[in-house]
Order: structure tokens, then C-alpha cells, then sequence
């Protein structure tokens, strides 16, 4: 939709837009981080270990994995590599934003830290490069922020009794937030299948390999779609 | 112990996979093929495969307990366009309700 000069004089500037989209998504993700605090404590971490992954990690999706599978027992190995494989969107994040990258090499080196879903998302919608600059900054901070308070609270004040983890239904919260960041991409026929078979072949394989693999083993469902000759755009 | 590796080598490879677009692939204009749809579609497997895990088994038992009630209700939530936070806020307070009723 086009908009006259007066209609834009009317509007909210970008930079004010940029601000509200990035407030809305950062107190969107405070419950994921609490639950991330309660998950990890619930799986035996010491809080600065919690802390350290939210700080240090800083992928809400790889540090939920890997620690569920330390949870249930699993290695190193599997819950890196599930870590990482969840990851690998950051490689073609990285290539989208270019242009919302700061010219400086220290800058950037910081600015790659807060690249996550929700940075890529608000900054790669951004009417111009100044803003959108502007926006990955604001957004990856005040998520930044907002992640690591609330995963410090569900670490100290929600898991202080693994009761009430269990009495506030609080375990299920973390399969659910799988599914919750899942959905979005189950958009596709082949997304669909590949989750479909990826579920069922790793509820089905987990009485019989170790733990931290079954996840792993649903990665054989990409295969066929990774390894397609074909060109497609 | 095991936790503490885990944190500094996936701290360390994500900040590698974080900082490769930014750093060594700015002047590229796309990624090879494969690797692109190997990076959208891992994250279909592994997702829905850890939330049916988190779901359906305790350890190395399959189980059906008040969780899976939880993430059915967070299911109708996301399938009626809830925002993330009542998606999670349903599946807590099913599980939670459907605990307290069965004891």
C-alpha cells in the first residue's frame, strides 16, 4: 500500500514502529524464558550455568534443546548437535541482513551475537537501511535484556521447588513452546510431513537408543528434500 | 561437568554460525542450495520432534500423563492465532488443572 506524504507525516515514525514491534516481541518471550530458567534448573543445571547459556548461547530454541536432552540424560555430542542444528538458520539470517549489519568489525562482532529469529524479523522488515540498522540494535538488546532477567527468575524464583514445576504444569510449557515455534513453518506439505515423521520416529526410537539421539534420528526425514537434484528457487 | 562443556562448545559454535553471515559471507548473494534447505528444514525435524518428546516420554518410557493435555490445549491455542504467551500460559494451566483434578 502506497502512502501520500501526509498520510506518512500521520503514522508513527519507523524508528517509533521499529521501537513498539521490538517491546511487544521481547515481552512475548519473557514466559519462554522463564520457562528456559525453570527447564534447566528442573534438569540439574546450577543457575550460572542456566545464566550462562542465555548470555552466552543466546538461541531460545538450541538452549531449550540442548538442555532437555541433558535432562533426560543425553550427551554432549547430542545436545551440541541438536544445539547447532537448530542453529544453522543463523548462516542464512546472517547473508539477509547485511545491509541492517554495522559497518564497524567490533560492532559487528556484537551485533552477531543478537542474531536470532526475532532480530531477522523485525529488522528485515524495516522501510530502509538506517532503520533497519536501528531496529536489529534495539530489538537484539531489549531481547537480550528481557531473556536473561527472565531466565534468572525461573532459574532462582520458579524452580526453587521442582513441586512446583509439577503443580503449575510448568514441564508441559516446554514441548509447547517447541510446538509454538514450530507452527509458523508448518505453512508448507513438506514441512508437515517432515515434523509429522521427525515426531514420530523420535518418540518411536526412544525406548531403544540413548538418550539425546532420538532428536537426532528425526533428521533423516530432511534428507530426501536436502539431497533433491532439482534447482528449485 | 557435562553441562558446562555443553554450554562453552555451543556457545562457542553459535556464536561461529551467528557471526559467518556478518563476517566471510557478506559479499555472497545466496548460500548453496542444499544448505539453505538443510537450514529451513532441520529445524522442522528437530522441533517436532523434541516437542513430542517432551511430551510422550519420561526418560526412555513412553508415556501418556496431564502433559500431553497441556500441549493439545497449546496446539488449539496456536491454531486460533494466540499470541506465544497464552500458548504457553494454556498448556501450564491445563496440565495443571488436569493434575490437580486426578490427583
Amino acid at each position: 500500500m502506497r502512502h501520500t506524504e501526509q498520510d506518512v507525516s500521520k503514522e508513527p515514525t519507523p524508528r517509533r514502529r521499529a521501537r513498539a514491534q521490538a517491546l511487544s516481541i521481547a515481552l512475548a518471550v519473557t514466559p519462554f524464558g522463564v520457562a528456559f530458567g525453570a527447564a534447566a534448573t528442573d534438569a540439574g543445571l546450577e543457575t550460572w550455568q542456566t545464566a550462562g547459556f542465555s548470555l552466552f548461547v543466546f538461541a531460545g530454541s538450541a538452549q531449550f534443546a540442548a538442555v532437555e536432552i541433558l535432562g533426560d540424560g543425553g550427551s554432549v555430542a547430542a545436545a551440541v548437535t541438536a544445539g547447532l542444528l537448530l542453529n544453522l538458520r543463523s548462516v542464512a539470517f546472517g547473508v539477509a541482513l547485511v545491509d541492517a549489519m554495522p559497518a564497524s568489525r567490533w560492532k559487528r562482532a556484537l551485533a552477531a551475537q543478537l542474531m536470532i529469529d526475532e532480530t531477522a524479523a523485525v529488522a528485515t522488515v524495516q522501510p530502509d537501511r538506517d532503520t533497519s540498522r536501528y531496529a536489529y540494535w534495539f530489538t537484539g538488546l531489549a531481547l537480550f535484556a528481557m531473556w536473561n532477567v527472565s531466565t534468572l527468575v525461573g532459574a532462582t524464583v520458579v524452580a526453587s521447588s521442582a513441586d512446583l514445576i509439577h503443580d503449575l504444569g510448568l514441564d508441559a510449557t516446554v514441548p509447547a513452546a517447541f510446538l509454538a515455534l514450530l507452527w509458523p513453518r508448518l505453512d508448507q506439505p513438506t514441512h508437515r510431513v517432515v515434523a509429522v515423521a521427525g515426531a514420530a520416529i523420535a518418540v518411536l526410537t526412544t525406548p531403544f537408543v540413548p538418550p539425546g539421539l532420538p532428536v537426532i534420528l528425526a533428521l533423516v526425514t530432511v534428507v530426501p528434500s536436502v539431497l533433491r537434484r532439482e534447482t528449485t528457487s | 561437568m557435562t553441562a558446562t562443556v555443553t554450554l562453552v562448545l555451543l556457545a562457542i559454535g553459535t556464536y561461529g554460525l551467528k557471526a559467518l553471515g556478518p563476517f566471510l559471507l557478506a559479499g555472497r548473494p545466496e548460500l548453496p542450495a542444499w544448505l539453505t534447505r538443510l537450514s529451513n528444514l532441520a529445524p522442522v525435524a528437530l522441533l517436532a520432534a523434541l516437542a513430542a518428546v517432551g511430551t510422550l516420554t519420561t526418560r526412555q518410557d513412553l508415556t501418556v500423563d496431564a502433559r500431553l493435555g497441556g500441549v493439545l490445549a497449546a496446539g488449539v491455542a496456536l491454531w486460533l492465532k494466540a499470541p506465544f504467551v497464552l500458548v504457553v500460559i494454556a498448556a501450564a494451566l491445563t496440565t495443571a488443572a488436569t493434575r490437580a483434578v486426578t490427583g
